[in-house]
C-alpha cells in the first residue's frame, strides 16, 4: 500500500517541483567552475559546538565565511560522522539577528531599569558595568557580585573568569551551567574515587559486552556515541543493551531489555542489583578485599529548598552534615541491602521482576563486561550523588571498572562540562585540578601559582546557580553577569525566582550572547558576542578528551568573544578599587596596577609573545592585548594538574591532534584510569589503584531509596519531566536559527500517554495548559510522538523559547550537588 | 503588560528581518519595545505568553531540496509516520537500499553508509549508519522564526568567476 502511495507521489513530484520553481522542465545546461583558485576551501578542525560527545568537526571557510561543516574522519571519536546539529553548525552563526552593538536599557539617553533597549558603544558599556560593580561592592562587598558562566565557555575563558572573580574581585560568586547538569557527577566521582571525571573512554563502546543505559535519551542526545553503542549492537549479536527511563524513547529502539520504573526508583533498582550479586555469591571478593571500603551514609538530607520550606523543616540531616558518613564492613553492608528484594523492588519500582533479574544477572555474570551510561536522569536528581555511588557500587563489588568495557560511565552534556567547568573548577566551590576554596593548602597553592598575596582568595564557597537566582531575588546579589547560557529558559522554577531576580530594582544584570535569548531579554546590559570558530580556544568532553581550534573566521562586527569581554573589563579596575589595604600591604608593587596586569598581562598569562600566533592565523583576543592569550592561560591553568594525575600536554601539540585524553604523561594520553599497565599514576604492583583516596580504594556507599521532592496527588495528578530533543542544542539559541532544525523540530508539545489525553477529553494537537503549584505553560498535545510516556507522566522539552516550560518545574536539587532536579514535579493538565 | 497591542507586532514584522533597529522603532515609547529583543518569542514580554500555533504537517510533497553543502544530509521530503527503524526493522530502507531502488525508484543511501568505522565498505549498510533519523529529518510547514544569512559557495564562487572575466 505504502509503496503504491509512494509511486504516485513521484510520478508527479518531478511536475510539481518544475512548477514551485516557476521553470520549464528541461534546464538549461549550466557551466561548472572548475578553476582551483576559486573552488578552493580551506578547511581546519574543531570541536563540534553542541553536545559532550565531543565530536571533531571539519570546518570548510571560504571568502571569510564558514560554508560548510562535516564531521571529521580523523577523529577517534566521530570517525567522519555527525548528527543532524552537527552536520548544520555551518549555518549556527548566520542568524540574522546576530548582536552587532551592546545595548542597553535607557530612558532619555539614561541607564533605566524599565528603559528600552538602546545600542551603546563598548566603551559605553564597560563604563557603566564598572560604576555598577563598583557601587556594589562599595555598598555590600564582593559577595554583592556574581558571575553565571558556561560548560560552553571555551577553558581558556573559564579560566580567565575563574581568576578574575575568586583573585581579582575576591568573590566565589561563580558557578557554571554545568551546575544544572554535571554537579551530580562530580559529587558521585569525589564521593567515591576522590578525584572526578570517568576512569574509562569511548573505546569500551567497541570492548564491551553489554551496555546498560541508565536515564540517559544516547539516542537523541549523544547522537554519535549511539551510533558506536549501534554499530557495537548490531555487529556482535552476542552484546545485549538494557534501557531504563520513567518514559519510553528513541533509545528503546535498540532495547533488548527496555525497562519503565516509576520516578525516583532508580535508586531501589540499583540497591536490588547490588543484592543480588551478594545473594547469588558473584561478588568480587579479590578486588573488594583489595580495593575498597564501606561506608554508611547520612539519610534525609532534605531537598535543597529555600530554608523555610516545609520539606526543609522536616529534614533531620540537612545542615552541614549531610554529605558525612561512618565506615561499615561487608556484612553490614550486605544487611543494609537485603531489603531491596525483587519482589519489593518491583513493586515500588513498577518494573517486572523477570526483567530487574535479567538486568541484575548482566551485572553480576563475570564474563559479561558491561559499560554502563547515565546522564540527566542519575544527575538531575534530589538523590543525584547518591544515584551515582550506587552505580559505582555495583562496578566495584563486581570489579567491572577500568578495564576496556567495563566501565560505569557517565557522559556529560555540554561540550565543555568537562574541561570548563570541572577541570578549570568554574564553580562556586572549587578551584583548578579538582581543588576547593574551602582548603587552605588548597588556596594556598592557587595564590602561589597566580603570583598573589596569601589571603586573595575567599575560604567561604560562593552562591551556586540556583542560590544566585534566589540571591538575587532576595536583593543580596547586585551585580551579576552571565556568559554563555540562557538562564532565564534553562533554570527551574523561573516565576518565582528567575523572573523577579532579574527584574528586581537592585540588581543590574549583564548578558552576553551571540543573540538575542530569553535572558537578553531579561537582562539590563547585553553583549554582542563572537561565538564557537569566531575564536580560539579548548574544550574538553565526556571522555577526558582536550581538544583545541583556531580562529577560522572574523565575528560579525561589534560582537567579542567573552574572553575578550572579560579581559577587556579587567582593564578598568586598579588593585586598590577591589582590594582592601592590608591585603595590598602584602605585595606593594601591585599597587597602581589594573586588574588586567596582575591577573594576565604581568602575570604568566603574558608570557607568550604575539609572534607564537601563527601568522597566517586570525586572533582576535592576542593581536588586541599584545600576547598569546589563549596559549599563555592554557599553560597557567595547565600548571595546575601537570604531576597531579590531571596532565595535560603542552598546547600547541593540541593545535596537530584530534585531542588528547589526559592524564598525558611522557607525551601519551591514557584509555584507562586507576588500572595498573594503563594508567602510570597507579602504583607498581596495586593492580588498580584509586589514588583519588588516600588508602587507595574506592568507597561502597550504603545509601537508602528516599522519595522524591513532589509526587503526583489528587489535584496535581501528574509527573512531568523535562529534557532535550535530537535537533535542538539546550535552549535553541543557535539551533532554532538554522531553518532545517527548525523545521524539523519547531515547537516544544507535552509527550502525553493517549489514555491520559482520552481521560481529560483531549485529543492530539490540542491547546493544552501545564500547570504546577509555582506557573504555568501552554503548548498541544502530541500523544503519538518520539516519546511514549506511561499513564500518570508527561514529557515536556525545554528547546523551545515560546513555550517556558521551567515556568512550572520545581527548584528542588540535590542537597549535596546542589543540582536540580529537572525530572521530577507534579502538574496539572487542563484543556484550554 | 498582559497584553501586546499590535503596535508593538507590527514593530516586530519590522524587527524581526532588521535586528540593528532595535532603538530606531517608531513606536519606542511603547513599553512592549523592551521585548521587542525576544525575536523568537515574537516580542512577547517573559511574564506572558503568546497562544502556540497549531502543530504543523509534515512536508510530504516529495519534492528534493538542494543542500546547503555537498556533505549535508538530505533533509526528508515525505512524512515518516509509523516508520518503524529498530533492532528488528528498517522501514527505511525497504526503498532506500541498493537492491530496492530500482523498484522504488527513491534515491539509494550514499556509498558512505557501506563504510564501517575505519573506512572498509562492508557487504550491507553499515550498523553505525543505522538510525537513520540522527541525520535525516523531516520538515514541518513551519515559517523560520529568523532569517539565516548563510552563504552558498556556489553564489561566492559565481561572484569570483564573474569578476575574472571581467
Amino acid at each position: 500500500m505504502t509503496i503504491n502511495r509512494r509511486e504516485f507521489i513521484k510520478a508527479n513530484a518531478v511536475a510539481a517541483a518544475a512548477a514551485v520553481a516557476g521553470v520549464s522542465v528541461p534546464a538549461v545546461a549550466s557551466n561548472l567552475i572548475t578553476s582551483s583558485d576559486i573552488t578552493k576551501l580551506k578547511w581546519d578542525k574543531a570541536a563540534c559546538r553542541f553536545c559532550g560527545t565531543g565530536c571533531s568537526v571539519n570546518v570548510g571557510v571560504m571568502d571569510g565565511k564558514v560554508v560548510a561543516t562535516h564531521g571529521d574522519i580523523k577523529s577517534p571519536v566521530n570517525k567522519g560522522l555527525s548528527c543532524v546539529k552537527g552536520y548544520f553548525l555551518s549555518k549556527i552563526m548566520y542568524g540574522k539577528d546576530r548582536l552587532t552593538t551592546p545595548l542597553l536599557r535607557m530612558t532619555n539617553g539614561k541607564y533605566d531599569k524599565e528603559g528600552e533597549f538602546t545600542p551603546i558603544s563598548w566603551d559605553q558599556a564597560f563604563n557603566v558595568m564598572a560604576e555598577k560593580a563598583n557601587d556594589a561592592l562599595k555598598k555590600d562587598g564582593p559577595e554583592a557580585l556574581g558571575m553565571f558562566g558556561s560548560g560552553q565557555w571555551t577553558v581558556q575563558e573559564g579560566y580567565a573568569a575563574v581568576k578574575l572573580m575568586k583573585a581579582g574581585f575576591r568573590t566565589n560568586n561563580i558557578d557554571p551551567n554545568a551546575r544544572h547538569c554535571m554537579a551530580s557527577a562530580v559529587g558521585g566521582f569525589m564521593r567515591t574515587f576522590g578525584i572526578d571525571e570517568p576512569m574509562g573512554c569511548y573505546d569500551d563502546l567497541e570492548a564491551a559486552d553489554a551496555f546498560v543505559l541508565w536515564g540517559s535519551n544516547m539516542a537523541e542526545m549523544h547522537p554519535i556515541l549511539w551510533t558506536r553503542l549501534t554499530d557495537r549492537r548490531l555487529s556482535a549479536p552476542h552484546v545485549k543493551v538494557a534501557v531504563l527511563s520513567t518514559f519510553e524513547h528513541r533509545s528503546f529502539d535498540l532495547a533488548d531489555n527496555g525497562m519503565i520504573f516509576t520516578p525516583q526508583t532508580d535508586l531501589a533498582i540499583l540497591n536490588y542489583i547490588a543484592n543480588y550479586i551478594i545473594q547469588t555469591g558473584r561478588v568480587n571478593k579479590d578486588f573488594v578485599s583489595k580495593h575498597t571500603n564501606f561506608r554508611l551514609g547520612e539519610t534525609d538530607i532534605g531537598y535543597g529548598l529555600r530554608p523555610e520550606h516545609p520539606l526543609e523543616q522536616k529534614a533531620k540531616n540537612n545542615g552541614k552534615t549531610k554529605g558525612s558518613s561512618t565506615p561499615i564492613d561487608f556484612d553490614e553492608y550486605a544487611k543494609f541491602v537485603s531489603t531491596y528484594t525483587v519482589e519489593s523492588v518491583s513493586k515500588l519500582s513498577g518494573v517486572p521482576e523477570h526483567k530487574l533479574k535479567e538486568l541484575a544477572e548482566m551485572y553480576a555474570d563475570p564474563k559479561v563486561k558491561v559499560t554502563s551510561f547515565w546522564t540527566m536522569g542519575f544527575n538531575q536528581h534530589t538523590r543525584g550523588v547518591w544515584a551515582n555511588n550506587l552505580v559505582y557500587n555495583i562496578h566495584l563489588l563486581t570489579g567491572k571498572i577500568s578495564t576496556p568495557g567495563n566501565s560505569p560511565f557517565s557522559l556529560t552534556g555540554q561540550p565543555s562540562a568537562c574541561g570548563t567547568a570541572r577541570e578549570v573548577g568554574t564553580f562556586s566551590h572549587r578551584l583548578p585540578a579538582d581543588m576547593v576554596v574551602a582548603n587552605p593548602k588548597h588556596r594556598a597553592i592557587a595564590e602561589k601559582t597566580w603570583d598573589l598575596p596569601e589571603g586573595t582568595i575567599p575560604p567561604k564557597p560562593g552562591y551556586h546557580a540556583v542560590l544566585q537566582n534566589r540571591m538575587l531575588k532576595d536583593g543580596k546579589l547586585n551585580f551579576y553577569w552571565v556568559q554563555c547560557n540562557n538562564n532565564m529558559q534553562a533554570a527551574a522554577n523561573i516565576n518565582e525566582e528567575a523572573y523577579p531576580g532579574y527584574r528586581n530594582p537592585k540588581n543590574f544584570i549583564v548578558v552576553s550572547d551571540p543573540y538575542p535569548t530569553v535572558t537578553a531579554q531579561a537582562a539590563d546590559l547585553i553583549l554582542p558576542t563572537a561565538m564557537w570558530v569566531e575564536k580560539e580556544g579548548v574544550y574538553g568532553n565526556a571522555e577526558r578528551r582536550t581538544q583545541s581550534w583556531y580562529q577560522m573566521v572574523e565575528a560579525p562586527t561589534g560582537a567579542k568573544s567573552d574572553l575578550w569581554q572579560l579581559v577587556e573589563f579587567s582593564k578598568r579596575f586598579k588593585v586598590e578599587d577591589v582590594w582592601p589595604e592590608e591585603l595590598i600591604a602584602k605585595k606593594p608593587d601591585v599597587r597602581g596596577k589594573t586588574l588586567f596586569d596582575v591577573l594576565y598581562k604581568d602575570s604568566s598569562v603574558g608570557k607568550f609573545p604575539l609572534t607564537e600566533v601563527p601568522e597566517d592565523r586570525l586572533n582576535d583576543e592576542s593581536r588586541d592585548f599584545g600576547f598569546y592569550i589563549q596559549k599563555g592561560l592554557f599553560e597557567e591553568y595547565a600548571s595546575f594538574g601537570r604531576g597531579h594525575a590531571h596532565d595535560l600536554a603542552p598546547y600547541d601539540r593540541y593545535h596537530k591532534e584530534r585531542g588528547l585524553r589526559w592524564p598525558v604523561v611522557n607525551g601519551k594520553e591514557t584509555k584507562w584510569r586507576f588500572k595498573e599497565g594503563s594508567d602510570p599514576y597507579c602504583k607498581p604492583g596495586s593492580g588498580w589503584d584509586f589514588y583519588g583516596k588516600p588508602d587507595g580504594r574506592a568507597i561502597i556507599f550504603a545509601l537508602p531509596y528516599e522519595p522524591a521532592a513532589e509526587s503526583p496527588d489528587e489535584e496535581y495528578d501528574l509527573w512531568l519531566s523535562t529534557g532535550r530533543v535530537l535537533e535542538h542544542w539546550h535552549s535553541g539559541s543557535m539551533t532554532q536559527r538554522v531553518p532545517e532544525l527548525y523545521k524539523a523540530m519547531p515547537d516544544a508539545l507535552v509527550y502525553m500517554h493517549p489514555d491520559d489525553a482520552k481521560k481529560r477529553n483531549m485529543r492530539r494537537g490540542d491547546l493544552v495548559k501545564l500547570i504546577s503549584r509555582r506557573g504555568e505553560v501552554q503548548t498541544r498535545v502530541e500523544t503519538r510522538g518520539r516519546n511514549k510516556p506511561p499513564i500518570g507522566l508527561v514529557y515536556m522539552p525545554w528547546f523551545d523559547a515560546s513555550r517556558l516550560v521551567n515556568k512550572v518545574t520545581l527548584d528542588a536539587t540535590d542537597p549535596l550537588s546542589k543540582e536540580t532536579d529537572y525530572k521530577k514535579c507534579a502538574i496539572k493538565i487542563v484543556k484550554v | 503588560m498582559k497584553n501586546l497591542n499590535l503596535a508593538a507586532i507590527a514593530s516586530l514584522l519590522v524587527l524581526a528581518v532588521s535586528p540593528i533597529m532595535y532603538s530606531l522603532n517608531a513606536n519606542a515609547a511603547d513599553k512592549e519595545t523592551i521585548n521587542s529583543v525576544a525575536t523568537l518569542r515574537d516580542a512577547t514580554p517573559i511574564d506572558v505568553q503568546k497562544e502556540p500555533n497549531r502543530i504543523p504537517q509534515v512536508v510530504n510533497k516529495d519534492i528534493k531540496k538542494a543542500r546547503n553543502y555537498p556533505m549535508q544530509p538530505p533533509v526528508i521530503p515525505h512524512t515518516i509516520r509509523s516508520y518503524e527503524v529498530n533492532k528488528n526493522n528498517n522501514k527505511c530502507m525497504s526503498c532506500h537500499s541498493r537492491h530496492r531502488t530500482e523498484k522504488t525508484q527513491a534515491p539509494m543511501v550514499s556509498v558512505t553508509h557501506y563504510m564501517d568505522r575505519d573506512g572498509n565498505f562492508l557487504a550491507e549498510m553499515s550498523p553505525r549508519r543505522y538510525f537513520c533519523n540522527q541525520c535525516h529529518v523531516t520538515q514541518l510547514d513551519a515559517e523560520p522564526l529568523v532569517e539565516n544569512t548563510f552563504t552558498d559557495m556556489r553564489s561566492l564562487m559565481k561572484a569570483k568567476a564573474k569578476s575574472k572575466e571581467h
